[in-house]
Protein backbone atom coordinates (compact mmCIF):
# COMPACT_ATOMS: atom_id res chain seq x y z
CA UNK A 1 0.00 0.00 0.00
CA UNK A 2 1.40 3.55 -0.86
CA UNK A 3 0.67 6.29 2.02
CA UNK A 4 1.09 10.35 1.09
CA UNK A 5 1.71 12.56 3.50
CA UNK A 6 2.16 16.26 2.99
CA UNK A 7 2.51 17.79 6.72
CA UNK A 8 5.61 18.94 8.16
CA UNK A 9 6.92 16.41 10.21
CA UNK A 10 7.82 18.70 13.20
CA UNK A 11 4.53 20.82 13.17
CA UNK A 12 1.99 17.82 12.53
CA UNK A 13 1.65 14.62 14.11
CA UNK A 14 0.52 13.12 10.57
CA UNK A 15 3.63 11.47 9.71
CA UNK A 16 3.89 9.73 13.01
CA UNK A 17 0.35 8.39 12.63
CA UNK A 18 1.10 7.29 9.17
CA UNK A 19 4.23 5.75 10.19
CA UNK A 20 3.07 4.19 13.28
CA UNK A 21 0.05 2.77 11.29
CA UNK A 22 1.23 1.26 8.41
CA UNK A 23 1.89 -2.15 7.97
CA UNK A 24 5.65 -3.25 6.95
CA UNK A 25 7.02 -3.94 3.56
CA UNK A 26 4.44 -0.60 2.18
CA UNK A 27 5.36 2.32 0.85
CA UNK A 28 5.46 6.38 1.60
CA UNK A 29 5.90 9.20 -0.39
CA UNK A 30 6.97 12.43 1.55
CA UNK A 31 5.30 15.57 -0.66
CA UNK A 32 4.73 19.57 -0.41
CA UNK A 33 5.82 20.38 3.77
CA UNK A 34 6.44 16.47 4.27
CA UNK A 35 9.57 16.68 2.78
CA UNK A 36 11.38 18.19 5.35
CA UNK A 37 11.04 15.10 7.06
CA UNK A 38 13.72 13.54 4.49
CA UNK A 39 16.38 15.84 5.30
CA UNK A 40 19.22 15.11 7.43
CA UNK A 41 20.08 16.71 10.74
CA UNK A 42 16.18 16.98 11.49
CA UNK A 43 14.81 16.69 15.12
CA UNK A 44 12.44 14.15 12.85
CA UNK A 45 15.31 12.33 11.62
CA UNK A 46 15.56 9.22 14.20
CA UNK A 47 11.82 8.41 13.38
CA UNK A 48 11.82 8.09 10.09
CA UNK A 49 15.66 5.99 9.85
CA UNK A 50 13.92 3.82 12.31
CA UNK A 51 10.51 3.24 9.62
CA UNK A 52 13.17 3.08 6.83
CA UNK A 53 13.53 -0.40 8.48
CA UNK A 54 10.48 -1.95 7.59
CA UNK A 55 9.00 0.47 4.25
CA UNK A 56 10.59 2.07 2.17
CA UNK A 57 10.38 6.05 2.16
CA UNK A 58 10.15 8.29 -1.00
CA UNK A 59 10.11 11.91 -1.29
CA UNK A 60 9.00 14.32 -4.41
CA UNK A 61 12.54 15.95 -5.12
CA UNK A 62 10.56 19.22 -6.79
CA UNK A 63 9.39 19.94 -3.42
CA UNK A 64 12.31 19.29 -1.69
CA UNK A 65 14.31 21.40 -4.19
CA UNK A 66 11.69 24.25 -3.98
CA UNK A 67 12.45 24.10 -0.39
CA UNK A 68 16.36 24.59 -0.84
CA UNK A 69 16.88 21.54 0.63
CA UNK A 70 17.54 18.98 -2.68
CA UNK A 71 20.99 18.81 -1.21
CA UNK A 72 20.55 17.51 1.96
CA UNK A 73 18.65 14.38 1.34
CA UNK A 74 18.83 11.86 4.37
CA UNK A 75 20.50 8.66 3.37
CA UNK A 76 18.18 5.97 2.12
CA UNK A 77 14.99 7.79 0.76
CA UNK A 78 14.77 7.54 -3.02
CA UNK A 79 14.34 10.29 -4.73
CA UNK A 80 11.03 10.33 -7.21
CA UNK A 81 9.69 12.80 -9.52
CA UNK A 82 6.64 13.04 -10.79
CA UNK A 83 6.45 10.00 -13.45
CA UNK A 84 8.00 8.40 -9.98
CA UNK A 85 4.83 9.35 -7.75
CA UNK A 86 2.80 8.42 -10.50
CA UNK A 87 4.88 5.05 -11.21
CA UNK A 88 4.06 4.29 -6.91
CA UNK A 89 0.61 5.05 -7.50
CA UNK A 90 0.52 2.84 -10.16
CA UNK A 91 2.39 -0.50 -8.77
CA UNK A 92 0.46 -0.42 -5.29
CA UNK A 93 -2.51 -1.67 -4.77
CA UNK A 94 -4.31 0.98 -3.06
CA UNK A 95 -3.56 3.86 -1.47
CA UNK A 96 -3.67 6.69 1.90
CA UNK A 97 -3.81 10.08 1.66
CA UNK A 98 -3.03 11.38 5.11
CA UNK A 99 -5.06 14.48 5.09
CA UNK B 1 6.84 59.80 16.45
CA UNK B 2 5.30 59.24 19.69
CA UNK B 3 2.70 57.48 18.44
CA UNK B 4 5.28 54.88 17.11
CA UNK B 5 3.92 51.75 18.20
CA UNK B 6 5.90 48.21 18.47
CA UNK B 7 4.89 45.51 15.24
CA UNK B 8 5.70 41.45 15.16
CA UNK B 9 5.22 39.17 12.95
CA UNK B 10 5.28 35.75 13.55
CA UNK B 11 6.07 33.64 11.07
CA UNK B 12 5.29 29.57 12.10
CA UNK B 13 4.58 28.35 8.96
CA UNK B 14 6.68 26.48 5.93
CA UNK B 15 6.57 28.36 2.91
CA UNK B 16 4.77 26.29 -0.50
CA UNK B 17 3.09 24.40 1.42
CA UNK B 18 0.20 26.79 2.77
CA UNK B 19 -0.04 30.36 1.63
CA UNK B 20 0.86 32.19 4.81
CA UNK B 21 4.57 32.52 4.40
CA UNK B 22 3.84 34.70 1.50
CA UNK B 23 0.85 36.80 2.34
CA UNK B 24 3.13 37.52 5.78
CA UNK B 25 5.59 39.06 3.92
CA UNK B 26 3.01 40.72 1.55
CA UNK B 27 1.61 42.32 4.71
CA UNK B 28 4.91 43.51 6.19
CA UNK B 29 5.61 45.13 2.83
CA UNK B 30 2.24 46.78 2.50
CA UNK B 31 2.37 48.11 6.38
CA UNK B 32 6.18 49.26 6.17
CA UNK B 33 4.97 52.13 3.93
CA UNK B 34 3.34 53.60 7.85
CA UNK B 35 6.42 53.68 9.74
CA UNK B 36 6.28 51.65 12.56
CA UNK B 37 8.54 49.71 14.67
CA UNK B 38 8.84 46.44 12.97
CA UNK B 39 10.11 42.87 14.02
CA UNK B 40 9.81 39.94 12.06
CA UNK B 41 9.96 36.62 14.39
CA UNK B 42 10.46 33.27 12.42
CA UNK B 43 9.68 30.62 15.11
CA UNK B 44 8.82 26.59 14.55
CA UNK B 45 8.53 25.66 10.95
CA UNK B 46 8.86 29.35 9.43
CA UNK B 47 12.46 29.34 10.00
CA UNK B 48 12.62 27.34 6.84
CA UNK B 49 11.02 30.17 5.58
CA UNK B 50 14.74 31.32 4.99
CA UNK B 51 16.37 28.88 3.80
CA UNK B 52 18.92 29.74 0.89
CA UNK B 53 18.95 27.91 -2.39
CA UNK B 54 15.09 27.23 -3.23
CA UNK B 55 14.95 25.96 -6.44
CA UNK B 56 10.70 26.41 -7.57
CA UNK B 57 10.66 25.82 -11.27
CA UNK B 58 9.40 22.29 -10.92
CA UNK B 59 6.35 22.96 -8.59
CA UNK B 60 5.54 25.84 -10.75
CA UNK B 61 5.50 28.10 -8.13
CA UNK B 62 7.24 31.45 -7.82
CA UNK B 63 10.66 31.78 -5.81
CA UNK B 64 9.79 34.68 -3.47
CA UNK B 65 12.43 34.21 -0.55
CA UNK B 66 15.01 36.58 -2.52
CA UNK B 67 11.95 39.16 -1.78
CA UNK B 68 13.39 39.00 2.30
CA UNK B 69 16.64 40.78 1.12
CA UNK B 70 14.41 43.39 0.26
CA UNK B 71 12.96 44.19 3.59
CA UNK B 72 16.05 46.24 4.31
CA UNK B 73 14.95 49.02 1.84
CA UNK B 74 11.69 48.76 3.66
CA UNK B 75 13.50 49.60 6.14
CA UNK B 76 12.46 45.98 7.69
CA UNK B 77 15.69 45.30 9.45
CA UNK B 78 14.54 43.40 12.70
CA UNK B 79 14.76 39.36 11.55
CA UNK B 80 14.70 37.03 14.63
CA UNK B 81 15.00 33.40 14.54
CA UNK B 82 14.06 31.15 17.36
CA UNK B 83 17.63 29.04 18.41
CA UNK B 84 15.73 26.12 19.26
CA UNK B 85 13.68 25.67 16.36
CA UNK B 86 16.34 26.57 13.76
CA UNK B 87 18.62 23.47 15.20
CA UNK B 88 15.90 21.50 15.54
CA UNK B 89 15.90 21.49 11.76
CA UNK B 90 19.07 20.96 10.96
CA UNK B 91 19.83 24.49 10.13
CA UNK B 92 22.68 27.12 10.95
CA UNK B 93 22.71 31.19 10.62
CA UNK B 94 24.54 30.44 7.52
CA UNK B 95 21.55 28.68 5.68
CA UNK B 96 19.45 31.65 5.74
CA UNK B 97 19.39 33.93 2.85
CA UNK B 98 19.81 37.17 5.23
CA UNK B 99 20.99 38.32 8.06
CA UNK B 100 18.85 37.15 11.14
CA UNK B 101 19.81 37.44 14.69
CA UNK B 102 19.26 34.41 16.47
CA UNK B 103 17.48 34.17 19.60
CA UNK B 104 16.54 31.45 22.23
CA UNK B 105 12.98 30.76 23.14
CA UNK B 106 13.23 32.46 26.22
CA UNK B 107 14.36 35.48 24.86
CA UNK B 108 11.71 35.50 21.80
CA UNK B 109 9.07 35.45 24.60
CA UNK B 110 10.33 38.09 26.12
CA UNK B 111 10.49 40.10 23.03
CA UNK B 112 7.37 39.44 22.08
CA UNK B 113 5.82 40.53 25.22
CA UNK B 114 7.19 43.43 24.59
CA UNK B 115 5.25 44.37 21.75
CA UNK B 116 2.02 46.65 21.28
CA UNK B 117 0.97 44.77 17.89
CA UNK B 118 1.60 40.50 17.34
CA UNK B 119 -0.18 39.46 13.91
CA UNK B 120 0.29 35.97 13.66
CA UNK B 121 1.13 33.91 10.44
CA UNK C 1 -8.91 38.92 -20.06
CA UNK C 2 -7.93 41.85 -21.78
CA UNK C 3 -5.03 41.79 -24.03
CA UNK C 4 -2.59 43.86 -26.49
CA UNK C 5 -1.69 43.97 -30.23
CA UNK C 6 1.74 44.71 -30.26
CA UNK C 7 3.60 44.11 -33.99
CA UNK C 8 0.80 41.68 -35.09
CA UNK C 9 1.43 39.63 -31.70
CA UNK C 10 -0.98 39.64 -28.97
CA UNK C 11 -0.09 39.91 -25.41
CA UNK C 12 -2.60 39.28 -22.27
CA UNK C 13 -2.65 41.79 -19.91
CA UNK C 14 -5.19 42.11 -16.51
CA UNK C 15 -7.82 44.61 -16.57
CA UNK C 16 -5.74 47.26 -15.97
CA UNK C 17 -2.91 47.15 -18.81
CA UNK C 18 -0.58 45.33 -16.98
CA UNK C 19 1.45 42.37 -18.57
CA UNK C 20 -0.34 39.15 -17.27
CA UNK C 21 3.40 37.15 -18.40
CA UNK C 22 6.57 38.83 -17.33
CA UNK C 23 8.60 37.06 -19.65
CA UNK C 24 6.99 38.26 -22.84
CA UNK C 25 8.07 41.55 -22.01
CA UNK C 26 10.21 43.72 -24.51
CA UNK C 27 10.98 47.22 -25.63
CA UNK C 28 8.78 47.34 -28.60
CA UNK C 29 5.51 46.18 -26.17
CA UNK C 30 6.99 48.93 -23.93
CA UNK C 31 6.83 51.51 -26.73
CA UNK C 32 3.23 50.95 -26.64
CA UNK C 33 2.17 50.49 -23.21
CA UNK C 34 4.31 54.27 -22.32
CA UNK C 35 1.93 55.36 -25.63
CA UNK C 36 -1.31 54.64 -23.88
CA UNK C 37 0.06 56.14 -20.73
CA UNK C 38 1.03 59.26 -22.88
CA UNK C 39 4.32 59.23 -22.45
CA UNK C 40 7.11 59.97 -24.70
CA UNK C 41 10.17 57.54 -24.06
CA UNK C 42 13.41 59.10 -23.69
CA UNK C 43 16.68 58.08 -22.29
CA UNK C 44 16.06 58.68 -18.76
CA UNK C 45 12.68 56.72 -18.95
CA UNK C 46 14.46 53.70 -20.36
CA UNK C 47 16.93 54.58 -17.47
CA UNK C 48 14.15 53.94 -14.29
CA UNK C 49 12.62 51.05 -16.22
CA UNK C 50 15.83 49.28 -16.35
CA UNK C 51 15.96 50.05 -13.08
CA UNK C 52 12.53 48.49 -12.17
CA UNK C 53 13.38 45.38 -14.40
CA UNK C 54 16.64 44.97 -12.80
CA UNK C 55 15.39 45.18 -9.33
CA UNK C 56 12.35 42.53 -10.09
CA UNK C 57 14.80 40.30 -11.34
CA UNK C 58 16.63 40.45 -7.96
CA UNK C 59 14.26 40.73 -5.49
CA UNK C 60 11.02 39.59 -7.28
CA UNK C 61 8.85 42.37 -6.37
CA UNK C 62 7.83 45.84 -7.78
CA UNK C 63 9.42 48.30 -5.09
CA UNK C 64 7.09 50.83 -3.74
CA UNK C 65 7.32 54.02 -4.83
CA UNK C 66 9.16 55.48 -1.86
CA UNK C 67 11.64 52.58 -1.75
CA UNK C 68 12.58 53.28 -5.60
CA UNK C 69 13.04 56.82 -5.18
CA UNK C 70 15.66 55.25 -2.40
CA UNK C 71 17.00 53.34 -4.26
CA UNK C 72 17.01 55.30 -7.63
CA UNK C 73 18.99 58.20 -5.74
CA UNK C 74 21.35 55.25 -3.93
CA UNK C 75 22.83 54.21 -7.83
CA UNK C 76 21.86 56.91 -10.12
CA UNK C 77 22.66 60.41 -7.89
CA UNK C 78 20.73 62.33 -5.21
CA UNK C 79 19.45 64.57 -8.63
CA UNK C 80 17.46 61.20 -9.85
CA UNK C 81 16.50 59.76 -6.38
CA UNK C 82 13.66 62.65 -5.56
CA UNK C 83 10.36 62.70 -6.22
CA UNK C 84 9.93 65.93 -8.35
CA UNK C 85 12.48 64.14 -10.82
CA UNK C 86 10.11 60.35 -10.99
CA UNK C 87 7.00 62.20 -11.28
CA UNK C 88 8.09 64.62 -13.83
CA UNK C 89 9.04 61.82 -16.17
CA UNK C 90 5.96 59.17 -15.08
CA UNK C 91 3.36 62.21 -13.79
CA UNK C 92 0.78 59.65 -12.79
CA UNK C 93 3.27 57.46 -10.28
CA UNK C 94 6.88 56.28 -10.73
CA UNK C 95 5.74 53.29 -8.95
CA UNK C 96 2.37 52.59 -11.30
CA UNK C 97 3.12 53.84 -14.36
CA UNK C 98 7.11 52.68 -14.69
CA UNK C 99 6.13 49.42 -13.76
CA UNK C 100 3.42 48.91 -16.35
CA UNK C 101 5.56 49.97 -19.12
CA UNK C 102 8.29 47.58 -17.46
CA UNK C 103 5.92 45.02 -17.73
CA UNK C 104 6.06 44.75 -13.59
CA UNK C 105 3.54 44.05 -11.23
CA UNK C 106 1.78 46.66 -9.31
CA UNK C 107 4.35 47.47 -6.77
CA UNK C 108 3.49 45.66 -3.67
CA UNK C 109 3.35 48.25 -1.00
CA UNK C 110 1.56 50.87 -2.99
CA UNK C 111 -1.49 52.11 -1.11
Amino acid sequence: MLHIVNKSPLTSGTLESCLNTMVDGGDVLLIEDAVYAATAGSAFESKLSAAMGRCKVHVLMPDLEARGLGDRLLAGVSPVDYAGFVALTVSNKNCQSWL
Amino acid sequence: MSDNKKFMFVNRKAPYGTIYALESLEVVLITAAFDQDVSLAFLDDGVYQLKKGMQTKGIETKNFSPTYRALEDYDVEKLYVEKEAMEARGLNEDDFIVGVTVLSRAEMGKLMDEQDVVLSF
Amino acid sequence: MASIEVGGKSYETDEEGYLVNLGEWNAEVADYIAKTESIEMTDQHWEVINFLREYFDEYQIAPAVRVLTKAIGKKLGAEKGNSEYLYGLFPYGPGKQACKIAGLPKPTGCV
